[in-house]
């Protein structure tokens, strides 16, 4: 085997590389289907999409826009998080998407109804989206009903909860929720100056940061405490964990308590910001949690990548408002991130088939030597 | 002259990351013969019968059927070219009846129907003709091990395979079924079929076998007639060394009581009754009790028991003059108890985890591995791995990061064994632990389990194998349906005594008799 061969095989390059791939393709993806419905903006399309704020020519107005992006990459990196501390424990929480809505909901019912601080608001977004994982966590080791299963139903049931608690804090004339700015200041995310940074974008606030420390923690959970190697070795193998004495269903729910907690706290950090107000008659839930999975994919399943994915999928679905709606309907914008962030998703898939590849390839080396 | 052999592997060479598996190896099937392949664990038997079945490719080498050069590029090469493989572990899809199994991948289909009844009509003519008795429509989940084993022979029949490669087919099965499967096996070879068969067994190989091929950590070490050689000339071929078959240990005066078990009812998890019924016997220091008798007398269910894998239903068990009826897993474990358990991909590893980590499962949360605040230390666990790997000579591609999955059969319960034994247990429950094991490896850990005694230290082995049954234990319990039916001297009673027993006909506790 050559030096290019061996560095092709080291699993970090192939994450890297099969993720790099996966976006190439999905881009492509997407402008096919550009194509299909109307070649001849295609091209300035797929541009405009992967332009994104890049398209201002004045730094400051771009780096005001990136901000915007950016506010909205910390709740999606919340979500991938929570969705991959779950994965790596050998469940699927699906649920991400109904704890986000939980967590919108209690946070801005907090804010806008009982009048609360910040801090305070966040921490209820956590706990409530944490005692829907416990739910899940619970069916799951006590009652055997699938970790899956579970999520969807309380997807629905959590949006619903949420949409009827938010029509108290609704404004009188429209489906929206009030503007927190309006109602109470206490209740924004401070800032901490990085409004200055990006151009006095109000919404850049402590979220961003945050996000990033939680990545981290995520990943030393995950790799160097004691707590770690429980949690992953009950995913591997919950016999191999009952055997040795670990606590494996205790350890589930444990898991997806955390997960949730995740998940709401990136709901509080995303409408805490004042950035969006959530429209009380919406009839699925806000699809940041699932996008959350295929952040969580394309990042390798690895808390820092995930920083990088999510990220990523953000630009192109902020980048997906700027496609010519004269010639485009306008879902276009969704429709065409959404097939970027399937294809995003096949990630491991990819790396399957490099190693295919360089296995072949060592086998015709061999046939000739 | 016409060709006379089947298949021929010659100069196959595999390697894996940090390790060469196959080193220009030479393998030779005649057409109709049964080959034995015999080596230690690791020794790359499993590797060689998967390149031919085409699971992976070799980086050398060539394979000839009927003299001819074939490529072998996956197993639907393999199976066109009729070489069919009945894997250490068997690939069978669990919800399934034993008839889609079979005919799983080759149904046959008329205007795009199954036709079922063809199928089974075909399968249970083989069954018939071959002795391999099945019920098509009973479902996998259902059956013995015994059964599952025969579908998976009844797969490369109903596919016309030619070439029949057994890897280590024995390992699972009771001394009958093991007796069934050689004359499957001897049927199989008269009607013209060639067979590769994985051993450990050498009386086995001795039985069954025309040649036997030796490998020695990858290296073709060569090829005997087997009616020309002996067992201890072949257990030198494949360690290097003489090995010794009999277990030496000097008579020794039993201790304390360790582990007390009184009136133990274990419920079943296969049918109403209970698996384990009212079961009471002790197991004192500086002994080694067995539990003898034949798979599914509720042996395993008894180790859940006294584990704590599975709630008692009634009676006590005490350990050190403690009641532990109810305490935890980890609580037992503490406090001096080890288990080398049945079944070592379920219980015993995190096949995804590495060697080291799965090398401190049993004591990872003690201080020496973690810090006050909950980290890992990784330094500690290091070198804590290396010295078990050195002292119980575990052998892998990478050493301490080998990924526990990577590992062959033996290696890996190889692993286990150095774990548990570390531990210095009060009790060690060892349940058969050199099964797939190679006889230099079967030769240390009984050793290991002298020793264990000799120390002073209380072990209970279950073993299903008759040998070991007769040389390792100083007393022996019957286990037969649930109830322990005699306690015999292994220095006293005979294999003849011990299968009376084993079988029920004999019961010296019988409740009615006291009556
Ligand atoms: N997929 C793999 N990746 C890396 N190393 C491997 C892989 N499969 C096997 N090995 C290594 O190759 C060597 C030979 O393994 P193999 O399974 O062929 O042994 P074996 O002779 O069948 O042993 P056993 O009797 O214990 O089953 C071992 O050292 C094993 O660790
Ligand atoms: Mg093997």
């Amino acid at each position: 085997m050559n030096k290019k061969e061996s560095f092709l095989r080291k699993p970090a390059v192939q994450t890297l590389l099969s993720s790099l791939i996966c976006i190439v393709l999905g881009l492509f993806a997407g402008f096919i289907v550009l194509l299909f419905i109307d070649a001849r903006g295609a091209a300035s399309a797929m541009v405009d999409i992967i332009r994104n704020f890049f398209r201002y020519p004045s730094a400051a107005v771009a780096l005001k826009y990136f901000g915007n992006t950016i506010v909205k990459t910390a709740p999606l990196l919340m979500c991938s998080l929570s969705i991959l501390f779950a994965y790596k424990v050998g469940l699927f929480n699906i649920g991400v998407a109904g704890q986000y809505a939980m967590g919108a909901g209690l946070a801005l019912y907090a804010a806008l109804g009982w009048q609360l601080p910040w801090y305070v608001c966040a921490l209820l977004a956590c706990v409530s989206a944490a005692l829907l994982g416990a739910i899940s966590g619970f069916l799951k080791s006590y009652c055997n009903v699938n970790e899956v299963i579970s999520g969807i139903m309380l997807n629905w049931l959590s949006l619903y909860t949420t949409n009827m608690v938010l029509t108290k804090v609704k404004e009188t004339t429209s489906p929206y929720t009030k503007n927190i700015v309006n109602v109470n200041h206490s209740a924004l995310l401070p800032n901490i100056g990085l409004n200055k940074v990006f151009n006095n974008n109000q919404y850049v606030t402590i979220a961003i940061p945050l996000a990033i420390l939680l990545s981290v923690l995520v990943w030393f959970i995950l790799e160097k405490t004691k707590f770690g190697y429980e949690l992953k070795a009950t995913g591997y193998n919950k016999n191999a964990a009952k055997y040795c004495g670990m606590k494996e269903k205790s350890n589930t729910i444990l898991t997806l308590i955390i997960s949730g907690a995740l998940a709401g706290l990136g709901a509080a950090m995303f409408y805490l910001t004042g950035y969006e107000q959530w429209q009380c008659t919406q009839s699925s839930v806000p699809g940041m949690g699932f996008n959350g999975i295929a952040a969580a994919f394309l990042g390798g399943l690895h808390p820092v990548g995930a920083i990088f994915s999510s990220l990523f999928i953000q630009h192109i679905t902020e980048g997906g408002a700027y496609v010519d709606k004269t010639m485009y309907c306008s879902q276009i914008s969704d429709l065409i991130s959404s097939i970027i962030i399937y294809l995003c998703g096949f990630v491991l898939f990819m790396k399957l088939f490099i190693n295919k590849r360089l296995n072949a390839h060592d086998e015709k080396k061999g046939g000739k030597s | 002259m016409e060709n006379q052999y089947a298949i021929e592997m010659l100069g196959i060479t595999k390697i894996f990351p940090g390790i060469i598996a196959n080193d220009d190896i030479t393998l030779q099937l005649k057409k109709g013969e049964i080959h034995a392949l015999l080596g230690e664990n690791g020794a790359g038997k499993s590797t060689l019968m998967s390149v031919l079945f085409g699971l992976y490719q070799p980086e050398k080498g060539i394979i000839k059927k009927d003299g001819r050069q074939v490529k072998i590029q996956n197993p639907n090469d393999a199976n066109d070219l009729g070489i069919g493989m009945v894997h250490q572990h068997f690939k069978l899809v669990e919800c399934f009846s034993v008839l889609d199994n079979i005919i799983l991948g080759v149904e046959p289909v008329k205007n795009g129907f199954l036709q079922k009844k063809e199928a089974k009509e075909k399968i249970l003519a083989l069954s018939e003709k071959y002795g391999l008795k099945v019920d098509p429509d009973a479902l996998i989940e259902d059956i013995t091990v015994g059964m599952q084993q025969r579908t998976e022979i009844l797969k490369m029949l109903y596919r016309d395979n030619e070439i029949l490669i057994f890897d280590e087919p024995t390992a699972v099965l009771t001394p009958q079924e093991i007796e069934e499967l050689m004359q499957i096996m001897r049927n199989l070879s008269a009607e013209g079929k060639s067979i590769l068969f994985i051993s450990h067994k050498l009386n086995e190989i001795m039985a069954v076998a025309d040649r036997c091929t030796v490998l020695r950590k990858g290296k073709y070490i060569g090829t005997v007639n087997v009616a020309d050689t002996t067992m201890p000339e072949l257990s030198r071929m494949m360690v290097g060394r003489d090995v010794e078959f009999a277990v030496k240990k000097e008579d020794r005066t039993p201790g304390d009581v360790i582990l007390d078990v009184k009136g133990l009812t274990v419920a079943s998890k296969l049918h109403k009754n209970n698996a384990v019924k009212d079961v009471s016997f002790n197991v004192r220091s500086g002994e080694i009790v067995c539990i003898a008798g034949i798979d599914g007398n509720g042996q395993t269910e008894l180790v859940y028991g006294l584990t704590g894998l599975e709630p008692v239903k009634a009676g006590t068990v005490i350990m050190k003059g403690k009641d532990i009826t109810h305490a935890s897993i980890r609580e037992r474990s503490v406090n001096g108890m080890s288990h080398i358990p049945e079944d070592r991909h379920k219980h015993g590893l995190v096949l995804d985890y590495s060697l080291e980590d799965n090398m401190i499962l049993q004591r990872y949360f003690e201080p020496e591995f973690t810090s006050k605040a909950g980290t890992l230390k990784r330094a500690n666990i290091r070198s804590y791995a290396e010295k078990l790997i050195d002292q119980y000579d575990v052998r892998s591609g990478q050493g301490a990061i080998t990924k526990a999955r990577s590992m062959s059969g033996g290696n890996q319960q190889k692993a286990i064994i150095a774990r548990e034994l570390d531990k210095a247990p009060d009790l060690l429950i060892a349940v058969q632990p050199t099964r797939g094991l190679d006889v230099g490896a079967i030769e240390y850990i009984h050793k290991q389990l002298v020793a264990q005694r000799d120390a002073g230290h209380a072990v209970l082995l279950v073993s299903l194998e008759l040998e070991e049954v007769m040389t390792v234990p100083d007393r022996i319990l019957v286990m037969y349906e649930g109830e322990i039916v005699g306690e015999l001297d292994p220095k006293k009673t005979n294999a003849e005594e011990l299968g009376l027993y084993m079988s029920g006909a004999k019961n010296d506790f019988r409740k009615e008799a006291a009556v």
